[in-house]
């Protein structure tokens, strides 16, 4: 594994994806927690059990055939480090927790963000589920025309007009 | 960003947070008009009004601004209605406030200032500091027929996790995946349903252990406070590193940026270089991104993020760069930080020549460590011990969190830094173990805390405290 604790991002190598055939049947979880911390909320939060941990200080596992992409861990991980990866009709779709100002509109094209913060591309942002009442903390879901970057895409750039 | 105004460091919109600023009122700050809001101190208001220096130092007269915001260190003292030496970042304002900087150590009012005659009160038991530990314990004390005093020398309850934006780690029974303020919230409320007695912008100053007194300064009377227990859960304070400038205004503990923002809706700084890449180092430049400032880069002097990598995770995606085996060297300003230099270091954290880097910055942000407030407790004559794994002298206790004086116990951070979660569990604990001394049946509850303790402290991220735990701990 990368050394993460050094350079603060994964690399796509480190991380444990669905199959192909998974991902383009519906959206499904991927995880970025790969230390082990005293956590465990998305093992609750999971209708199907389809999240497995061994101990609170375990790393959360998702079993990819079991997951039904419902988002309950993507709102819950106090990490943010909880996605929803889905290619529907050739295009990528990635669901990642926002909680930044502005949010964007839906319709909006947004920049692509990598681990780095870097851009990697445009999409366009089909869903904005806000996920608690009080504040605009969101599920942000963005489609782009590049399938291979749902292992890329974490993190948006609301593009402002001024 | 000096001369910007008031409006510059005002956050209008924040995605987490809604501030509730009250009513306007007046103030004079040497000689001139502040309009403060009524739920601000008055550090916060001369902050949101462009005021960095509170008070110059006494021998080379150079600008001090505030540091910690939370009553725990002494940069924020000024000369208040002729009043020297008056910790300005926890005194709410009051319209016709005369405010002045403070030139040196201070000079003795020229007027007769008024104090109210000292009462004495009689307690049960007596909880110092009303943050997660001591409200915890509050809560169970009160659950199980005894009424606790709680003393705040804030002016609000709820200590450090009144700020805690993000959702909390752990489990459910610690209130994973809820954001630390609305856990905060609901223990306040708790507390208030059970009509806890609590006595806030109170200061426990002193403890006179030969006739078991705590001597407590609220607004201007002292309280003398006679208690069958105490329970110590007094915090920690900011770690200040040594570097040239570190003196400057807008050099603040990373926690001082947190209570300004979170709290007070106040921008710290417009670009900020964070130091240390701690859990508090990381959590607090996201929240400064959330509230609108940028940062610019944050600087760890190990060579590897000693906070959750989750946490640095989220900070890199927003394009945030981490250094570690960096450090601070100097901050450089006139009557702020405008800049600062930071250097490489090497395994040894010695500096590596010609490794320096300099940023444009207006803020720089201290996460280097908290150490436990224990100064009471060593007045108190409770046995100390020097731990680095619990961040300075902590007390010597045992499990059930009872010090070698037998009516005094400790809870959270002072008992050893570590996270709320843990806090909010030793609350219960030495609350469980005070009733079990009083002759009430808690050996059940005590076995069980203990248990969701051990739990919690199993992981990697728990091995530092159970070894310093280990040298702490008698019985």
């Amino acid at each position: 594994m990368s050394d993460y604790l050094k350079t603060g991002y994964l690399n796509t190598s480190d991380l444990e994806f669905p199959d192909e055939s998974v991902v383009k049947q519906h959206f499904v979880a991927v995880t970025e927690c790969v230390q082990e911390i005293p956590c465990n909320p998305c093992v609750e939060s999971c209708p199907v059990d389809a999240i497995k941990m061994e101990g609170i200080n375990g790393v959360p596992h998702v079993d990819f055939k079991k997951c039904i992409g419902c988002g309950n861990c993507v709102a819950v991980c106090p990490g943010l480090a909880m996605f929803l990866v889905n290619i529907k009709e050739g295009k990528g779709r990635v669901s990642l927790p926002y909680e930044m100002l502005p949010l964007p509109n839906k319709g909006d094209t947004v920049n692509l963000l990598g681990r780095k913060g870097k851009i990697v591309g445009a999409g366009t942002v089909i869903s904005i589920r806000q996920i608690e009442k009080d504040t605009t903390s969101s599920i942000i879901t963005v489609e782009f025309d590049d399938p291979s970057l749902i292992k890329v895409v974490r993190n948006v750039g609301v593009i402002r007009n001024e | 960003m000096n001369k910007k105004g008031a409006g510059m460091r005002e956050i209008k919109s924040h995605p987490i947070l809604h501030f509730d600023r009250g009513g306007q009122v007046e103030f004079s700050f040497e000689g001139k008009r502040i309009t403060a809001y009524q739920s601000e101190t008055v550090a916060m208001a001369l902050y949101r009004n462009g005021i960095n220096v509170f008070s110059e130092s006494s021998k080379l007269h150079r600008p001090r601004g505030m540091f910690c915001a939370i009553g725990k260190c002494s940069s924020c003292m000024m000369r208040v209605n002729g009043v020297p030496n008056v910790r300005t970042c926890i005194l709410p304002v009051r319209s016709n406030m005369q405010v002045e900087r403070q030139h040196g150590l201070g000079e003795k009012p020229s007027g007769v200032v008024h104090f109210l005659s000292p009462v004495e009160r009689e307690e049960t038991v007596t909880i110092i500091g009303g943050g997660p530990a001591g409200l915890s314990a509050a809560i169970v004390f009160a659950e199980n027929g005894v009424k606790p005093l709680v003393i705040e020398q804030n002016p609000l309850l709820g200590g450090q996790l009144i700020k805690q934006t993000h959702k909390f780690f752990g489990s459910k029974n610690e209130g994973a995946g809820i954001r630390g303020i609305k856990i905060a919230k609901e223990m306040i409320q708790k507390v208030e349903n059970l009509g806890i007695p609590t006595l806030a912008r109170s200061s426990a100053f002193g403890f006179y252990p030969e006739t078991d007194t705590l001597g407590v300064f609220k607004e201007n009377q002292y309280i003398k406070v006679h208690s069958n227990y105490y329970l110590f859960a007094t915090g920690a304070a900011e770690r200040m590193i040594p570097f040239e400038g570190n003196d400057l205004p807008g050099v603040f503990g990373a926690g001082a940026a947190q209570t300004m923002m979170n709290i007070f809706g106040i921008k710290p700084g417009n670009r900020v270089l964070m130091v240390g890449a701690g859990n508090v180092g990381l959590i607090i430049s996201y929240q400064l991104l959330q509230a609108g400032v940028e940062v610019a880069g944050v600087v760890e002097a190990a060579p590897r993020i000693g906070g959750y990598f989750v946490h640095a995770a989220k900070l890199r995606r927003f394009g945030v760069p981490i250094l570690t085996s960096t450090t601070i060297k100097r901050a450089i300003g006139v009557a702020r930080v405008e800049k600062a230099v930071t250097v490489s270091l090497d395994d040894k954290f010695n500096e590596i020549p010609n490794s320096e880097k300099e940023w444009g910055i207006d803020t720089v942000c201290l996460s280097t460590g908290l150490i436990p407030s224990v100064t009471l407790l060593a007045q108190a004559g409770c046995k100390m011990k020097y731990s680095p794994y619990l961040s300075g002298y902590v007390p010597i206790r045992n499990k059930n969190l009872m010090t070698t004086k037998e009516n005094i116990f400790i809870a959270g951070d002072v008992s050893g830094v570590e996270e709320a979660s843990t806090a909010i569990l030793e609350g219960q604990l030495a609350a469980y173990s005070i009733l079990k001394k009083m002759g009430k049946d808690a050996a059940l509850q005590i076995d069980e805390t203990r248990s969701e303790l051990e739990k919690l402290r199993s992981g990697p991220f728990g091995t530092k405290i159970l070894k310093g735990l280990e040298e702490v701990q008698y019985e």
